[in-house]
């Protein structure tokens, strides 16, 4: 098996530039599919790691999204009075009752303008989200026009810095610091404090409510507690589902998208592997019919051109990955779907596309491989034998 | 070197192959051309036969039915009792596998193998362990002359040294009967020589049974016996004597 492996390999080697031309095809599918599954991958984690599992969020019943969701003032008292909710070394709840107001900003460089999330956040809110820290500069002082910017709009967004000034809801803002959010969706956002947010946008009730649990196991008593409570209309939601949910339609999206694009451009690559394959039995009939001569069986040989097929796609796979894995070096941006905001991740490689990958290079090598490797096998040995 | 006839039938004791009524004909554009047609004789064991003929007279189909790499349309041929036409294609595999070991005219060698890969190769069909089948083809080689030739690719060796390492393959799993087809066709008068004397040497010290197809008398002359190909029939037997 070791030899007739071998065989195969150096086969390969031999003609280089067929090799090379054929794994090439191949290598350019599965490195759009790779990227694709990565683009897909980094989008999830963004989202889902926004969320803290140790929080619940309450938006209002049967809203997806923040900008739909409205909760009052009375509801929030009621929320963060609940016994489930951690309280901080003042004494007080840890909760921030969060505004989101999109805004529209112009970009650097083309002048365009794109939506970002403004959020207007409770002070407590660093305890809330510990993953979260600052940068650069300082924590906005609660009651003041000052803000805070994710570190992912830094040099997106014309003028978007610490230190400078920005207008909107007819307002100055003065921002004063930077945070970093570990790559999640809130490195997209500007952030203030809630109270001035509501004014300045003239907002009467919050978007959501965000407390932190003492316990995660609280989550199932405040939630069935909350819901049922008739003076309330909100939903509770652990914050990590809450983001996750927001990813799905556009995941679904990209991976339908991503796969549909990757199956048809194999068809090509699986075409190619097909000629290179056929070209490469028909100038080894004689050494076909030898092996059968010796007593190779017709499956040795169909195994052998197989083999020889899927170590072609596995060569591809080899390049399309690497070329893919240097995705990683790229940060992106997109629409969030959700919210209708700019979101910027990374593509993100992990070892669940490694292999999705690797199964899709084999199975391309396998199909183009499988008409040559039958057509070598089922050859009459005195007609290989008598080919020059 | 004179060649004077003998009787041409074999003793039952020591036939090794025995083919009865043996006929092959092939289909080219609707037409039928028969090749062999109700040949029967017998190839004893330690024989060392050469087939002989004409161009195109059939030679190579012959020997193919009895190498069983080709079946015949009638006629049985038997070894040790067994019916090779009846055996199915994987099973008429696994006893070329054990039986036969073939020389073509063309040496046939993996070009990406190098002759020591190339004369395991048929061991790998064995039960041999990879230790074992090193040192088998490693003697092969040795019997051959190549001991200093083992990790050359076929394409880095002459003419000669390609057919002796076919040799190496064709006896490495010491098979009943070789079978080589026009085994110095390509290859200069020395080399031949070679060539031939191995084989010999292969008959006579170690008892090799070998079946030749060669249209050359020299290389002929080297067996123990010819038999003639003509038209589809065969021959009587015509026994060479050595020293
Ligand atoms: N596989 C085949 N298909 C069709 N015709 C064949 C085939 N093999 C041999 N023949 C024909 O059978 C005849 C005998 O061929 P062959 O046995 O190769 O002769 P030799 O070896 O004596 O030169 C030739 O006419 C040849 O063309
Ligand atoms: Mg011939």
């Amino acid at each position: 098996m070791r030899l007739l492996l071998a065989y195969s390999l150096r086969n390969l080697r031999t003609r280089k530039i067929t090799t090379a031309l054929t794994a090439g095809g191949m290598a350019l599918v599965l490195f759009v599919f790779a990227a694709v599954l990565m683009l897909d991958s980094g989008l999830k984690q963004t989202l889902v790691s926004t969320g803290e599992d140790a929080n619940a969020i309450f938006v209002r019943r049967s809203a997806e999204v923040e900008i739909q969701s409205m909760v009052d003032r009375r509801q929030a008292g009621i929320i963060e009075s609940q016994p489930e909710v951690l309280l901080g070394s003042d004494g007080a709840p840890v909760v921030s009752k969060e505004v989101v107001v999109l805004i529209a900003l112009p970009r650097q460089g083309s002048g365009q303008t794109s939506n970002i999330v403004t959020r207007g956040v409770g002070a407590a809110v660093l305890t809330l989200r510990p993953k979260i820290h600052i940068a650069k500069g300082r924590m906005f002082r609660p009651g003041s026009n000052e803000i805070m910017i994710g570190g992912a709009l830094v040099g997106r967004f014309t003028g978007l810095q610490e230190g400078s000034t920005l207008r909107f809801a007819q307002r100055d803002w003065q921002v004063v610091g930077q945070f970093d959010a570990g790559g999640s969706g809130f490195d997209s956002e500007i952030w203030g404090d809630n109270a001035q947010f509501m004014q300045a946008f003239r907002r009467d009730a919050y978007s959501s409510v965000v407390v932190r649990l003492a316990s995660r196991a609280g989550f199932n008593s405040i939630k069935a507690r909350l819901e049922s409570d008739r003076r309330l209309t909100v939903e509770a939601k652990r914050e990590g589902v809450f983001y996750e949910e927001q990813s799905r339609l556009m995941s679904g999206f990209i991976q339908i998208l991503g796969v549909t694009l990757s199956v048809l451009f194999s068809v090509g690559a699986v075409i190619g592997a097909t000629i290179t394959m056929y070209a490469a039995v028909a100038s080894r009939k004689r050494e076909i019919g030898a092996l059968r001569a010796l007593g190779f069986r017709r499956s040795s040989i169909l195994v052998a051109f197989l083999a020889e097929a899927m170590l072609l796609g596995m060569v591809g796979w080899v390049v399309g990955l690497s070329l893919a894995s240097l995705m990683m070096l790229v940060k992106v941006t997109t629409l969030n779907w959700a919210s209708l905001s700019e979101l910027a991740f990374r593509f993100v490689l992990t070892p669940g596309i490694v292999l999705q990958s690797l199964c899709f290079a084999i199975v391309m090598g396998f199909l183009g491989g499988f008409l040559p490797a039958l057509r070598a096998s089922r050859m009459k040995i005195v007609d290989a034998l008598r080919a020059n | 070197m004179s060649i004077l006839p003998r009787t041409g039938a074999a003793s039952g004791a020591d036939v090794l192959i025995a083919l009865r009524h043996v006929s092959k004909s092939y289909r080219r554009g609707g037409q039928i051309i028969p090749v062999v047609s109700d040949i029967t004789f017998d190839i004893r064991r330690a024989e060392f036969l050469a087939l002989m003929g004409p161009s195109g007279s059939g030679k190579s189909t012959l020997l193919n039915l009895i190498a069983g790499i080709d079946t015949p349309d009638g006629g049985s041929i038997t070894m040790g009792g067994a019916d090779i036409t009846r055996l199915p294609e994987a099973e008429l595999a696994d006893w070329r596998a054990a039986n036969v070991g073939f020389i073509f005219q063309f040496y046939n060698l993996m070009p990406v193998l190098t002759a020591l890969e190339n004369v395991e190769l048929p061991l790998t069909l064995t039960r041999l362990g990879r230790r074992d089948r090193r040192e088998r083809a490693l003697l092969a080689l040795d019997l051959v002359g190549l001991s200093d030739r083992v990790r050359h690719f076929p394409s880095e060796l002459s003419g000669g040294q390609q057919q002796r390492v076919a040799i190496a393959r064709a006896i490495v799993t010491d098979p009943t009967v070789l079978v080589a087809d026009e085994p110095t066709g390509d290859l200069d008068r020395q080399s031949a020589e070679d060539v031939l004397a191995i084989m010999q040497r292969l008959n006579r010290e170690m008892g090799k049974t070998i079946v030749m197809v060669t249209h050359d008398r020299r290389a002929a002359e080297h067996a123990r016996s010819i038999m003639q190909l003509e038209k589809g029939e065969l021959s009587q037997r015509v026994e060479l004597p050595h020293d």
